[in-house]
């Protein structure tokens, strides 16, 4: 330690910084703090709890969880959240990485697309959720009619069928999000060092070779970033599913946000819903921490 | 629409400062793989070109078929096969709409939620993130780390406690509870720090020296410095709060103090036949978005890519 570091000159100083930064903090702070920060710790809690909009709180354990794993809404909405989350995360993924390796090229109109393909994200998701669920409309939708011209006869029922609901929901938030995660990995491959590619080429490396060893390597920050976005966004769905088919057909797109929603704020019952938003939250952070080990172990 | 519109540019600004032009690795022309011999490069760009237009016409056609939709009459909109020119157009349904449904409360009740959030998350935020970035003081790290974990928390895991303390505070069914929910986001301050942080420290150590408090040099160096990052971050807030369900579907009850979204998910429920009515509410919902988005595109776009390096 420095000899003049506990002169009260200097400490008055430092102290005059510390109320200089949290002045800075506060206003953010302070809603921050009340509607984040609190109930945040509130469903750690909660989910422990037996509470109604009309009782008071009671610490019963684990009896909420107990409840949960014995209710079939429960693992149908797991399981239609992870249906939701296998078909979304790769098939956005591929088509965003895709799309931004083909509008990365010196193209004529390569502005237009890449504002096209953007465009659907911007747009309301309720609007875009009209638009397909007429779109996909069983008998007479333009969808079924092409799928008719092209020999199939009998086409899905899309959002009136309990097996073609996820599809076409998984089908719609793709054509919506491709673009969005299209712009970051375009993002990301304007990162990577073009004098690599000259390198490559005069050592005889062809196209495959080129993606292979110099922009998957080159794009892995991106992809990382990426998939632990879409993770966290498919595991919270709920517009889109509320929009096109209220959880329906029965239960078949019925996903977790959806039932806590339910349970918490239509039925009020706090403690039960604070117990599948902590399953939730659970499942999202195991995911990423697995997604940052593997990405770490990568790196070494 | 423009095609100078995501110029070539402006996805390579990853970076607060716009890296120096000609930098753009994508001067890869033989990028693909058919770049062997001059008729193999036609025939590679002509085969591109093709794969690219199918892609886009399958972007386009959704929103073609609803633009299309919304001036022909409803017993026109599923005609087989899709009539694309309707065979007469009904502006008509343009002037109705707004008696059919209160639109112009709904589309006011979108602007006040969504300039007011976006005021306050921009002034709050940017505030928030220069004592984050600049000034040094005990505890100011792991304070950090609580804003950065929350981003990660889905808000559909905390969204219950928060509806329980609205509910005390009696601010259900009210436009107060959608803008203390949605004004002190942690992603603004989050995206404001890494902005200023990529502003050198001598540049605050300079106006110090010249006597300036930490508050002028927020207001007076970093604000005007920090325009391109703070206009993305508003278009993003004023975006995601315009389109946004969950929120308003949650805490507004009363039908006056709906937004745009919640109007048109009750329009298609009670009207089910109305097609062509209901593609002209769509078309009128996401107007006032793509005009947002054509004038700030390149800052929208920066935004995002900022957002996500690092």
């Amino acid at each position: 330690m420095s000899p003049i570091a506990g002169t009260p000159g200097l400490r008055r100083r430092r102290r005059r910084t510390t109320l200089v930064g949290w002045s800075f903090i506060l206003p953010n702070f302070l809603g921050f703090a009340a509607l984040t920060l609190v109930p945040v710790i509130a469903t750690l809690l909660l989910a422990f709890t037996e509470w109604n909009s009309y009782s008071t709180p009671e610490w019963v354990g684990l009896d909420n969880f107990r409840r949960m794993f014995d209710s079939d809404n429960f693992w149908a909405a797991l399981s239609n959240t992870t249906y939701y989350a296998v078909g979304h995360i790769p098939l956005t993924l591929g088509a965003s990485l895709g799309l931004a390796i083909l509008l990365n090229q010196k193209l004529r109109g390569v502005g237009f697309l890449r504002t096209a393909f953007f465009f659907p994200y911007i747009t309301s998701l309720v609007a875009v959720a009209v638009v397909w669920n007429m779109l996909l409309s069983p008998d007479v939708g333009p969808v079924n009619q092409l799928l008719r011209a092209v020999g199939i006869d009998n086409p899905p029922g899309w959002t009136t069928s309990t097996d073609w609901s996820m599809p076409a929901v998984i089908i719609t938030s793709v054509w919506r999000d491709m673009g969005y995660y299209m712009v970051l990995y375009l993002a990301g491959l304007q990162t990577i060092p073009a004098e690599l590619y000259e390198a490559a080429r005069v050592d005889g490396a062809g196209p495959w070779k080129r993606f292979w060893h110099i922009t998957l390597p080159g794009l892995r920050p991106t992809t990382f970033f990426v998939l632990v976005m879409l993770t966290v966004a498919s595991f919270k769905v709920f517009d889109l599913v509320q929009v096109m088919t209220e959880g329906g057909p029965g239960r078949s797109t019925l996903v977790l946000s959806q039932l806590i929603f339910r349970e918490g704020i239509t039925q009020g019952r706090f403690g039960y819903s604070s117990a599948i938003s902590l399953v939730l939250f659970l499942l999202v952070m195991t995911i990423t921490v697995i997604q940052f080990r593997l990405q770490r172990r990568h790196e070494r | 629409m423009s095609t100078t519109v995501l110029r070539k540019d402006s996805a390579s600004a990853t970076t607060a400062a716009p890296p120096p032009s000609g930098a753009t690795p994508s001067r890869d022309r033989t990028g693909h793989p058919w770049a062997r011999s001059r008729a193999g490069r036609v025939a590679g760009q002509a085969l591109l070109y093709a794969v690219l237009a199918v892609l886009s016409a399958a972007i386009l056609v959704p929103f073609a078929w609803m633009l299309v939709s919304s001036v022909k009459q409803d017993s026109e909109v599923f005609t087989v096969p899709i009539q694309w020119i309707p065979r007469s157009f009904h502006w008509q349904n343009f002037a109705d709409i707004w008696t059919e449904i209160p639109l112009l409360t709904y589309l006011g009740n979108s602007l006040f939620l969504s300039v007011t959030i976006t005021l306050l998350q921009v002034l709050t935020g940017s505030f928030a993130a220069y004592g984050f970035a600049k000034v040094r003081f005990p505890g100011r790290d792991a304070l950090f780390l609580a804003y950065i974990a929350t981003i990660a928390v889905p808000w559909q895991a905390y969204m219950v406690p928060q509806y329980i303390i609205m509910q005390r505070l009696g601010l259900v069914n009210t436009h107060l509870s959608l803008i203390l929910l949605q004004a002190f986001g942690a992603f603004g301050v989050f995206l404001m720090r890494q902005y200023y942080q990529s502003i050198p420290e001598e540049l605050s150590e300079a106006a110090r020296l010249d006597g300036l408090s930490e508050y002028g040099i927020w207001a007076r160096i970093m604000l005007p410095l920090s325009k391109p990052a703070l206009a993305g971050l508003a278009l993003l807030t004023f975006v995601l709060t315009w389109n946004d369900y969950m929120g308003p579907f949650i805490y507004l009850t009363d039908n006056d103090l709906w937004t745009v979204q919640l109007g048109l998910r009750s329009f298609v429920g009670v009207y089910d036949a109305r097609y062509a009515m209901i593609m002209t509410g769509s078309v009128l919902s996401v107007l006032p978005i793509v005009v947002v988005f054509l004038l700030g595109q390149r800052h929208f776009v920066r935004g995002i890519a900022t957002s996500g390096m690092k």
